[in-house]
């Protein structure tokens, strides 16, 4: 799971924590997050997204709202968490119990040249959650704390954030399909049946 | 009212806001996003009261256009309550409702827009309508109260049978309008 730099590797961190994830609702912060989860499997239960910046962990708690039986899981980068920073009170103020938000802290902007992000000069994203009162919230930092995040994804009885600390390099791309009206529909789809695409 | 206070706020006797809430109600409608506005007060309250609402207080406006897109994924129809500056907010997060085709419609309670008093409401209540247009959103008026109920309920109908932003504005003449003899 660790890339040569001894850091864990995105994509192995990402394969692992989607590893039998069965129904888990899975949405992805645009750009190397989003290819991430590509890589692990392209599939209906995925919202890759395009764009949005700081939208995708709110974006998660009005789901996990809206489907209290559904685990959600967020997936985004360090840039993206940054960019939204309030969406940790917000969430935290309504503790879904079923939404959990990754961070893939790369201390960098990857996607757009690799300029250094905040977390880079010691802001603490786990501490800023936690202080917002989103009570598990935890910092990885090698691959043992990987199978117990997955576990937590899919059974935990509060809200959860991780921030996984992960090498910078930017990976090959793999890329979602790009139409966001497919990949909206198909993901409702997977959620409400076909009934989706009538009216409610 | 005031028409010198920083916020304005409906007369207690006017009931257009809870004309809204029960559009609201009639549409279906079970999640309420909102940074507060004055003008919205009656109507929130309504919303906080209503079991059957789930209320959602955001930090800033952008966040409740990634929100109700998830609840809309998630089988949930909801509506953005906000006032006029917190469109400004919102315009690059608009473009998620566009890509996906998502229903996001917004009511807006308007400042900087008609016997304002507070020069920093100007600038984006000037811009409201065309900034919203701008990304795509379908914008409709009320000015009078007898408008409302109408407006609010064919922006509510137009975002979730055609796929897309919509808004109404409620004009800041309508959110300071007298009721002479109620109240
Ligand atoms: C509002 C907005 N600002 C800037 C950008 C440009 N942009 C796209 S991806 C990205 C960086 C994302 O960084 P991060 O979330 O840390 O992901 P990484 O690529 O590092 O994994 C930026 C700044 C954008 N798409 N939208
Ligand atoms: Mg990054």
């Amino acid at each position: 799971m660790l890339a040569a730099s001894g850091k864990l590797d995105r994509r192995a961190v990402v394969n692992a924590l989607l590893a039998d994830r069965g129904d888990l609702l899975v949405i992805a912060g645009l750009g190397a997050p989003a290819w991430d989860i590509t890589a692990a499997g392209d599939c209906p239960t995925n919202l890759p997204l395009w764009g949005g910046m700081g939208g995708a962990a709110v974006m998660g708690l009005g789901l996990a709202l809206a489907q209290p039986t559904r685990r959600v899981l967020v997936i985004t980068g360090d840039g993206e968490a940054l960019m939204g920073l309030g969406a940790l009170a917000t969430i935290a103020t309504k503790q879904p119990p079923n939404l959990s938000i990754v961070v893939l802290d790369n201390e960098h902007y990857g996607e757009t040249g690799g300029q250094e992000t905040a977390t880079k000069h010691g802001v603490d994203l786990a501490a800023i959650a936690r202080g917002a009162g989103i009570a598990d919230a935890r910092t990885i930092t090698t691959p043992d704390g990987i199978a117990p995040l997955r576990e937590a994804i899919h059974t935990a009885a509060g809200p959860t954030l991780a921030v996984i600390k992960i090498d910078a390099a930017n990976l090959p791309l793999k890329l979602p399909p790009r139409e966001g009206a497919y990949l909206a529909a198909r993901f409702r789809e997977a959620i409400l049946g076909p009934q989706a695409h009538h009216q409610l | 009212m005031d028409r010198d206070a920083l916020e304005m706020r409906p007369d207690a006797a006017a009931d257009w806001p809870d004309r809204i809430y029960a559009v609201l109600k009639a549409q279906n409608i079970t999640q309420v996003a909102l940074v507060p506005d004055a003008g919205h007060s009656r109507l929130i309250k309504r919303c906080l009261a209503d079991n059957a609402i789930t209320v959602v207080t955001l930090t800033t406006e952008e966040e409740g256009i990634a929100l109700l897109s998830g609840a809309w994924m998630g089988g949930v129809k909801g509506v953005l309550l906000m006032q006029s500056s917190g469109v400004g907010n919102c315009i690059n997060m608009l473009s998620l409702p566009i890509l996906h085709r998502t229903p996001m419609p917004m009511i807006v309670t308007m400042r900087g827009d008609y016997g304002e008093f507070n020069p920093a409401q100007i600038p984006m209540g000037n811009a409201t309508q065309t900034v919203l247009e701008a990304m795509g959103t379908l914008v409709r008026r009320a000015d009078v109260p007898e408008d409302v109920e109408a407006c609010v309920d064919a922006t509510i109908r137009m975002a979730f049978n055609t796929y897309r932003p919509t808004a109404t504005l409620l004009g800041q003449r309508l959110i300071g309008a007298k009721t002479f003899g109620k109240d």
